[in-house]
């Protein structure tokens, strides 16, 4: 428990840029408050992930930055700019991979760029590259319904880094994909969150699969839901893919994080 | 299908019908039932005079007027009806009345307000197609699965874009069951006008053969009426199938 502590002091670390800012935010459905004043920044070209038991509007927040709901009071910044509607500078993930079950790989990869107006030869070059990104070259011309769940994320996955937007928002994108897959996808996304300048925002109820792919865990509880703590891990961020599930600093924020969450837990 | 370890070829009930039919009208039993092969000796004749061609002309006009019109009118309204709470409450009520509505009943009312002409016959048509066209394409927008339409708003999607690139194709297979569906009420809807409104194309013909008890005559275009439409029918069916791949998939 000493190291957590130490990764606390470190994350008040004040010269971090935002990307992103969540002000007061607070969303209400009727008498029901599904999120209450809630404020969070997340830093440019950082992956940062909400954790928290179901229910604790994780997935609304994000839904709220991305512009797909309103909120009830409160604002969202991207790039210091007050938004509410969806826009070009940010893009969705969705955890049922929202794919049009009648277009093939290349259509669905380029539908973002699609109601852009880009034209056609154009995003479908665009298009093509990304399908080689995320591994899915020779599938261009295949449809949805004939690719494993894993495939179709990555074309989702796909079509959201091809508008090429600054902002990526996931909502728990690997939750319907095996187990294996979604680990090769975790090394994936580290690898991403490398090599791509985004800001990643990344909606988890894995604890494991957070510590194992942030610069930092925000862990929202639920009634009324709240930002709890924030969590910067710092030591085994530039390690290789292969060890991080040994740190022993992975390890004990992993606890850490359980022994909050646990009362929680049905 | 097979039988007997058979595998017998499509559509062969009708031939088993096709046969009974012959020998019921050999028999003689009623002179409302001639024989099958007189009644398609009959069509093959009757086929290429000026009368029946005049009067195919006739009621292919008032049919795909009206097939048009209420799909036109019919897959909008309908999409608009699964997307808006506010319309559906509006509309739903009269929908399902006019589904369940004795259509017939109204026509002495439509010649009131539009006259005696094929003006008439497109609207009872239309009447008889449209109302399963809308409920239809409402039950496909409304299982539309969320996320999609999530999905097109937050890559900045227009309304119209979303009509068209969403909407229209989620709800496509229940789409064309509809149009399946309205199109055989349509044929009946066709035949009903040409007879109370004016009597014209295919209506005329059936008055004038029942009234001189030309039986065969009147089968036969009873059967030329059945082939098209089956075949209209089987063309939308096999329209379904090649999107049916997506449809348990949305």
């Amino acid at each position: 428990m000493l190291q957590t502590d130490d990764v606390r002091t470190a994350n008040k670390a004040p010269t971090i840029e935002s990307a992103v800012s969540v002000r007061n935010v607070s969303k209400n459905y009727g008498a029901v408050e599904a999120l209450k004043n809630l404020s969070l920044e997340f830093p440019r070209g950082e992956l940062t992930s909400l954790l928290g038991p179901s229910g604790c509007g994780k997935t609304t927040l994000l839904k709220i930055i991305g512009g797909l709901l309103e909120p009830s009071a409160g604002e969202i910044e991207v790039n210091g700019k007050k938004v509410s509607r969806p826009g070009p500078d940010r893009a969705f993930v969705f955890q049922d991979f929202a794919l049009l079950p009648w277009a093939n790989v290349i259509r669905n990869v380029s539908f973002g760029l699609e109601l852009r107006g880009v034209a056609r030869a154009e995003r479908e070059a665009i298009a093509e590259k990304y399908i080689g990104n995320v591994g899915l070259a020779g599938f261009e011309k295949s449809y949805p319904h004939q690719l494993s769940g894993g495939m179709r994320q990555r074309v989702g996955l796909a079509r959201a880094l091809s508008v090429d937007s600054q902002v990526l928002l996931l909502d728990e994108p690997f939750s319907a994909v095996d187990e294996q897959n979604r680990r090769k996808f975790q090394e994936d996304l580290l690898e991403l969150v490398r090599n791509e300048n985004k800001t990643f925002i990344f909606v988890t109820h894995s604890i494991e699969e957070a510590v194992y792919v942030s610069d930092q865990i925000a862990i929202l509880l639920p009634r009324p839901s709240r930002v709890s703590e924030v969590i910067r891990p710092s030591g085994f961020r530039e390690k290789d893919v292969e060890n991080i599930r040994r740190d022993p600093e992975y390890l004990d924020i992993v606890d850490q994080i359980w022994a909050s969450l646990r009362t929680y837990a049905e | 299908m097979t039988a007997f370890g058979y595998r017998l070829p499509a559509m062969s009930s009708l031939l088993i019908w096709a046969l009974l039919w012959e020998i019921i009208g050999q028999l003689h039993l009623t002179f409302f039932v001639p024989p099958l092969s007189e009644v398609l000796v009959t069509l093959v004749r009757i086929l290429p005079t000026p009368a029946f061609l005049n009067a195919l002309a006739e009621t292919a006009y008032g049919f795909l007027g009206g097939v048009s019109a209420a799909i036109l009118i019919g897959i909008p309204v309908g999409i608009m009806m699964g997307k808006s709470r506010l319309l559906d409450e509006l509309l739903l009520p009269w929908v399902n009345i006019f589904l369940s509505a004795p259509l017939t009943a109204l026509v002495p009312v439509l010649m009131v307000l539009f006259g005696f002409g094929m003006t008439s016959i497109i609207i009872t048509t239309t009447l008889f197609a449209i109302w399963i066209i809308i409920l239809n394409a409402r039950a496909g927008v409304m299982q539309i699965n969320r996320s999609l339409i999530d999905m097109a708003r937050s890559f900045g999607a227009s309304p119209l874009e979303a009509f068209f690139k969403i909407y229209f194709w989620a709800a496509l297979p229940e789409i064309l069951g509809g149009v399946r569906i309205g199109v055989i009420r349509a044929v009946k809807g066709v035949i009903i006008g040409q007879l109370l409104i004016s009597i014209v194309g295919f209506g005329a013909l059936f008055e004038l053969y029942s009234s001189n008890f030309l039986m065969g005559h009147f089968w036969a275009v009873l059967v030329v009426l059945f082939g098209l439409a089956f075949t209209i029918s089987e063309f939308l069916a096999a329209l379904e199938r090649r999107v049916a791949y997506y449809a348990a998939k949305r």
